[in-house]
């Protein structure tokens, strides 16, 4: 580790490495710092992505797709059913991870590409010059030192500080911080090609359970709910003690998982003068599913490609690094984040037997074009006493 | 005050994201709390598991 870089990057993750290694090949000289002493672990996510998303970051590699799903179930609170396959769930359905091994790869193609890489080493203060981020004080393997660097990119997960401490505010509304348990359990019957999501008051009031498979008899069964939910004795914890006690009684329980995953809208601003935000730490992970691996890679790479731009150009003040901001929140992918949010809201509003009357309506339909808006406007036909809140739910969409 | 149980924390970060006052950090295996908390108990609300609790000294 040197004292000075181009670019400093907070966090191991799928965001940071990917922003390491962007900026690495585009020719800067790059520090990836993570706190832990190994990348990927302890893992803290259902590991699902789709398949299309994933490939635009690397070839699929057998030795961390833990499985290859081919369709989706989306089960309502009376047990109706709705049955999604591949070529109409999207991007809903793909791979599940082995993170543990996902993580590791992407941060060796970070260090392959060129960026040096520091574990046990965690940022515990921003090193501020004239108001601009110029680095950070870290403690590495307990010596405290300085690393400097023209910008950073706050890679630091839904626990992130270090954009708090540059000055951006961070907090997630406790209403929409997903507070998630999962366990990983085998030996348990499941449909090894098909990822479960199951929906109710009872079971996940304004979540869902999920059965995401690693294999033939083993999956990631969890549960969320938002923090504003959990009581004594009735935490997502007890949620999913209780789903686990019936869906699978004589599973075996070999990881405990726990976590914290933001459904609120993301940062109003991810830069500032030296810094630039991404992934879970920008917040932003998608409001319905819950998933976040590639929005992470998504905004690393841009920020990676911004700040190689800026930094060769020597300016790195938060008018130049706006084009980042500017750019995922134009893309699709940002795009999409703001139309689910008005998605997760409405759907986070409905009763048991409103969620059930939908399923229903939709359960023996073959949904050909499985878009949200096709959704929406057969949700409309079918379900004239819901007429008013869908129709408003499609006006805030369209 | 803001009381951590370690045994039951699975030091997961979900608090940190909530506190109000910046005043928790998760260190690695750990959770720490700083100076500035003001036992508002929003951290102990979205914890998965129950690890936090405020205790109020009367």
């Amino acid at each position: 580790m040197k004292t000075n870089y181009d670019l400093l990057v907070i966090g191991g993750g799928p965001a940071g490495a990917i922003a390491a290694k962007t900026a690495a090949e585009a020719g800067l000289s790059v520090c990836l710092i993570e706190k832990r002493p190994a990348i990927g672990t302890p893992v803290r996510c259902a590991e699902g992505i789709g398949k299309d998303l994933l490939k635009e970051f690397i070839e699929p590699d057998e030795r961390w797709i833990s499985a290859d799903i081919e369709r989706a179930k989306i089960i309502a609170p009376n047990g109706t059913a709705i049955h999604l396959e591949q070529d109409q769930a999207g991007n809903e359905v793909g791979y599940i991870l082995d993170r543990k091994v996902f993580d590791r790869e992407l941060v060796w193609q970070a260090a392959e590409a060129g960026s040096d890489v520091a574990v046990k080493t965690r940022a515990v203060a921003p090193i501020m010059e004239r108001g601009a981020v110029k680095g950070a004080r870290v403690i590495s393997c307990g010596a405290a030192r300085n690393i400097g660097a023209d910008a950073v990119i706050a890679a630091d997960g839904v626990e992130s500080k270090f954009a708090r401490w540059a000055g951006i505010d961070t907090t997630v509304p406790l209403r929409e911080m997903m507070s998630c348990a999962q366990y990983l359990m085998t030996d348990i019957p499941i449909d090894p090609a098909s990822t479960d999501f199951y929906l109710g008051n009872e079971i996940a009031p304004q979540g869902y359970a999920w059965v995401f498979p690693k294999g033939e008899r083993t999956a990631n069964v969890g549960i969320g709910i938002p923090g504003s939910k959990n009581r004594d004795g009735g935490r997502a914890r007890d949620y999913l003690d209780r789903f686990v006690a019936k869906a699978f009684p004589g599973g075996k329980v070999i990881e405990c998982i726990v976590g914290g995953v933001s459904v609120c809208r993301p940062l109003s601003c991810t830069v500032a003068d030296g810094l630039m935000v991404v992934g879970d730490a920008a917040r932003v992970v998608d409001p319905v599913t819950g998933g976040g691996i590639y929005n992470a890679m998504f905004t690393g790479r841009l920020a990676g490609t911004v700040v190689a731009a800026c930094v060769s150009a020597g300016d790195c003040s938060k008018d130049a690094l706006m084009q980042y901001d500017e750019g995922w929140r134009t893309s699709h992918m940002g795009r999409l984040l703001e139309r689910n949010y008005k998605v997760k809201e409405f759907f986070i509003n409905l009763s048991d037997p409103q969620l059930n009357a939908l399923a229903e309506s939709i359960a023996s339909i073959d949904l050909h074009e499985f878009t949200v808006m096709a959704l929406i406007k057969e949700l409309i036909k079918r379900n004239p006493k819901m007429l008013f809140e869908l129709k408003g739910l499609k006006d805030s969409l369209s | 005050m803001l009381n951590i149980n370690r045994d039951v924390c699975g030091y997961c970060g979900a608090c940190v994201a909530v506190c109000p006052e910046g005043a928790l950090e998760l260190i690695d295996a750990y959770l720490s709390v700083e100076g500035d908390c003001i036992g508002c108990g929003i951290c102990a609300r979205a914890c998965p598991l129950g690890a936090l609790e405020v205790v109020h000294e009367d």
